[in-house]
């Protein structure tokens, strides 16, 4: 594994490996000493062209607990934003000696440039790209669907996947890197993938894609579903006219009050509700439902850290030099 | 370490000679069983920590030894599983390992004396980053070693406090150890491999 | 008229790929074809061009071309365009109008058209823009273009489609007066805002804004049935999807005075292509289907699409080496346009040499109205004249190549069919494959 771009092309191997990684990793959240040497000494750099605090503070906690040295570079205010190429950002960051870059770009395929190119030698890891992949997210989500799944079944985790799990990504598919990592990722672990969302928001071309689509989320709901991925939506992509208004948006497609009364009323105490963060309250989802026990928001974010965690030490520790990637 | 030993088995190789077989492993862990309650005292505070992947069931073979000394000690209750791998020297430069679960006792290691238990004693590295590992976990009061093997080649200023075999070898020769817990049923021995 | 022009004879070449034979030249013209050739008496002397086995075309016109000049020459000049037409197999060129400023007056047509005379490798036709500054608002002095001295006959906004419909209305109507055509960059610009990439599967998968094919197709039907009700002619420059194929197969069939125009690149590369986010794919209009590559193939092969056009369009290397959607859209094309073409067409059982000529020599000179190209080779017409070794094979090198944009998507690629020779009016620009001399001719 030299740099991880997408999960699209992860193997199921390579994604049990990092889950079952994250798990001991996760341990070591718990302990009074939340520190590994293992990367004492490499240095990693959050290059972040569009904010996210989140993602960032989450990279940076799992670099430090594996003990890099973490060196943040934003584009805000810094040489990028005068309209220093991605090229010269790289090859600075080479020269700097960076072991590993952690990339957030606002263009698709930005972090597949950086680990093509020779523009610098260090692994890539696709903190989000544009509309396109997102894939430490997707891995933190199937390993909180992969806790989820072993509680249910009262099975291990370690080694395991996600066969047989019934999963909804929805809202705005058309938009989310997130919704395209977790499709590859879940559909590789064997889980079964419904996406819903207004047609409009369905990318031209996702009719290929392996999941169910549907436009109706209490039908969808109805079905029996394992776990719930709610998507933000930007209230915005109402003056492009993808939907009416937000008030129509969160009465079809939002995660509301009434719905988690149905979940209830159905017996699906076992559903669980996700949501990648930051939430619109009141938009794609209720406050109720944010705050349930069905909710896994802070169980993702805490989740993150150890497969971050994972995911640098395996690209940073192992032999640099064979040829292989993911 | 595993891999390693498994492919070297399927393979067979025709210099491979058995220095312990499974009697012999019994024997001498018994032997160190009483070595360790000897040198303790007793088996207050013990705590016996494996290494993965066979210093972990040689540790529980050895707890169960223990336990049987004394009664109304379970021998679960003073073994654990201490994995090392993201203590390591070496991680940039082999592949990359995949690290496996460290399980302490239910008492911790705070103020114990903890046996660090492992199959082969060879340049020291593994249980110098053993050591470092157990300093994020907790204080003991004592850390000693106790090893199946002792091959010499020792890289760094360590030296077990039991040892089951001190085994003069070469560096071209490989020391496999076979448990059942790990490599199968009674496949318990200890064998030199002529790498060449 | 010359001062440099000799005898040439060329011996056992395959004119359009049939009997071989031979053919001499002089003067500028071909003066003798067959056995007359070395018997003629300007045969005394001549120097000889061994082209056995070669294929001998008339040379290539592009009606397509992006020569940067005047504004953008660290992507390109006339100079290092035309050079690299004519070691692409061209005789002419036309020279596309976004350039800085716009080729929306005489003035600017005129410079074009003398850095062309001036460089002497292939005939420069400057096109005009239709409208001023390319901003779809104004229709540009049309008639002073057509009666400047670079005569300009092919109008065209490309980059950006003529969009409002009355102003392509009275474009069309207009351009009537002086027997010109308007080539329609077809783009609906409301369904292609931010495009990256052909809309469809990859797209969805990639998270590239889609480029529909019906943002090509809705302006095609708009524009041919304006062209119908107008009596005008109308180019469609660049088509790209098998929709598009089919509304100009239909708009033939009624009577439409329609033209159309693909590139060698969307004869043989996908949208899959861009999976490896290469900004050396990323091209307007993009890269589309399988099924629409083998549409266009198919609709060039039956006549439905006229000619071959490059649509040959260098970037300076930090436009494209840079994250996808900050990259420039464009490919170069005049050096592999010959070799592509042969491999999607003639290679392919779909196509004769003399279909070939038709499309990227015939066709194209008969739409730009340029006279003297595009010529069967024959006693008495001009010499312009290009020899392809069919069988020689060869691995695309952009770092080789005589334009400046080292953009060319074929990079790495072995292609058949090499350029040997090639005659502008009688005299060799390219001789064994490199640049010979250009043709210089007395200052006017």
């Amino acid at each position: 594994m030299k740099h991880l771009l997408s999960t699209l092309d992860l193997s199921r191997a390579d994604a049990i490996r990092i889950l079952d990684i994250a798990e001991e990793m996760a341990a070591v959240g718990t302990r009074e000493v939340k520190k590994l040497p293992a990367l004492r000494g490499r240095t990693v750099v959050n290059l972040f062209f569009e904010d996210s605090t989140r993602t960032r503070i989450s990279f940076e906690a799992a670099a430090k607990r594996l003990s890099a040295d973490v060196i943040n570079f934003s584009a805000k205010g810094s040489s990028v934003s005068k309209g220093e190429s991605l090229k010269d950002t790289a090859q600075t960051l080479q020269a700097i000696g960076a072991d590993a870059v952690v990339i957030r770009h606002g263009a698709s395929g930005a972090p597949a440039r950086l680990a093509a190119t020779d523009w610098i030698d260090a692994p890539v890891v696709n903190a989000g790209d544009g509309t396109h992949e997102h894939p430490t997210q997707a891995l933190l989500d199937a390993f909180t669907l992969r806790n989820h799944w072993a509680r249910v079944n009262g099975t291990s985790t370690l080694g395991t996947d996600l066969a047989g799990m019934k999963v909804a990504i929805v809202g705005d598919i058309l938009h989310s890197r997130v919704a395209r990592s977790n499709l590859w990722l879940l559909r590789t672990l064997g889980a079964e993938v419904t996406m819903v969302a207004p047609p409009t928001l369905l990318p031209h071309g996702s009719n290929v894609w392996p999941c169910t689509i549907s436009y109706d989320l209490d039908a969808t709901l109805a079905g029996g579903i394992d776990a719930v991925m709610m998507l933000r939506v930007q209230g915005e992509r109402m003056h492009a006219s993808f939907f009416p208004n937000t008030r129509e948006y969160s009465r079809l497609w939002g995660f509301d009050d009434a719905r988690l009364a149905a979940l209830d009323a159905q017996g699906q105490s076992e559903t669980i509700i996700m949501h990648p963060g930051p939430m619109n309250r009141g938009l794609e989802i209720s406050s109720a439902a944010a705050d349930s026990p069905r909710s896994t928001v802070l169980e993702q974010v805490s989740n993150g850290v150890a497969v971050r965690m994972a995911v640098l030490y395996l690209l940073l520790s192992g032999d640099q030099q064979r040829p292989s990637g993911l | 370490m595993s891999n390693d030993a498994n492919a070297a088995r399927n393979l067979a190789p025709k210099t491979a000679r058995t220095v312990l077989s499974s009697e012999d492993i019994d024997r001498v862990l018994t032997r160190i069983a009483h070595e360790i309650i000897e040198a303790n005292k007793g088996t207050k505070d013990l705590v016996l920590l494996g290494i993965p992947s066979r210093g972990f069931p040689l540790a529980q073979r050895l707890a169960q030894r223990i336990a049987a000394t004394e009664p109304g000690l379970d021998a679960a209750a003073i073994v654990g599983q201490l994995d090392v791998t993201m203590y390591r020297d070496d991680l940039r430069h082999s592949t990359a390992r995949t690290p496996l679960p460290t399980r302490l006792p239910a008492g911790g290691i705070d103020d114990k004396v903890v046996v660090l238990v492992d199959d082969v004693l060879y340049s020291g590295r593994t249980i110098r980053a053993a050591l470092d590992a157990i300093a994020d976990l907790g204080r003991p009061r004592i850390v000693r070693l106790a090893v199946l093997v002792d091959r010499g080649h020792r890289e760094l200023p360590i030296r077990a406090d039991h040892v089951g075999k001190n085994l003069p070898t070469a560096t071209t020769e490989k020391v496999r150890v076979h448990v059942a817990e790990v490599d199968g049923v009674d496949n318990n021995e200890v064998i030199i491999e002529d790498a060449a | 008229m010359s001062t440099t022009n000799t005898a040439y004879l060329i011996r056992g070449a395959k004119p359009l790929g049939t009997e071989a034979t031979d053919l001499l030249i002089n003067d500028g013209l071909i003066v003798a074809t067959g056995a007359e050739a070395a018997t003629h008496p300007a045969a005394a002397g001549a120097t000889v061009i061994e082209a056995a086995g070669q294929i001998a075309l008339p040379g290539m016109v592009d009606l397509h071309t992006h020569l940067r000049e005047p504004g953008r020459e660290d992507a390109e000049t006339v100079e290092t365009g035309t050079r690299a037409a004519a070691l692409g197999g061209f005789t002419s060129v036309h020279a596309m109008a976004n350039s800085n400023p716009v080729a929306d007056t005489a003035g600017v047509v005129e410079q074009v058209w003398s850095l062309g005379r001036r460089s002497g490798w292939v005939d420069v036709r400057p096109v005009g823009a239709v409208t001023v500054g390319l901003a779809g608002t104004q229709l540009s002095e049309i008639g002073a273009m057509a009666d400047s001295r670079a005569a300009v006959r092919v109008f065209s906004d490309d980059g950006i489609c003529v969009f409002d419909p009355l102003i392509m209305r009275r474009a069309l109507e207009y351009v009537k007066a002086f027997d010109g055509v308007v080539a329609q960059h077809a783009q609906e610009p409301r369904l292609t805002e931010g495009a990256q990439m052909n809309e469809g599967e990859v797209s969805a998968v990639l998270g590239l804004a889609g480029w529909p094919a019906v943002a090509e197709e809705s302006i095609i039907a708009r524009d041919v049935l304006l062209a119908e009700h107008v009596g005008s002619r109308l180019h469609i420059c660049h088509v790209s999807t098998a929709g598009s194929v089919e509304i100009i197969r239909w708009a033939k069939s009624r009577g439409v005075n329609v033209t159309a125009e693909v590139t060698p690149h969307h004869l043989l590369l996908t949208d899959e292509m861009v999976k490896s986010y290469d900004p050396v794919f990323k091209v307007n209009p993009p890269l589309r289907r399988e099924a629409d590559v083998m549409a266009l193939r198919a609709g060039l092969a039956d006549g439905t699409i006229d000619i071959i056009g490059t649509d040959h369009a260098p970037h300076p290397s930090e436009a494209k080496e840079c994250e996808w959607a900050a990259a420039a859209m464009g490919m170069t094309g005049l050096e592999t346009a010959l070799s592509v073409v042969q491999h999607t067409m003639i290679d392919t059982g779909m196509f004769s040499w003399a279909d070939f000529a038709r499309v990227t020599s015939t066709a194209p000179a008969a739409i730009g109205r340029v006279t003297d190209q595009g010529r069967a080779l024959e006693a008495g017409e001009p010499a312009n004249i290009t020899l392809v070794d069919a069988d020689a094979r060869w691995i695309v090198d952009p770092a080789a190549m005589a334009t400046k944009g080292r953009n060319s998507p074929f990079k790495g690629l072995e292609l058949p069919g090499k350029v040997t020779t090639v005659f502008f009016h009688g005299h060799p620009t390219v001789l064994d494959g490199a640049l010979a001399t250009p043709r210089i001719v007395g200052a006017e």
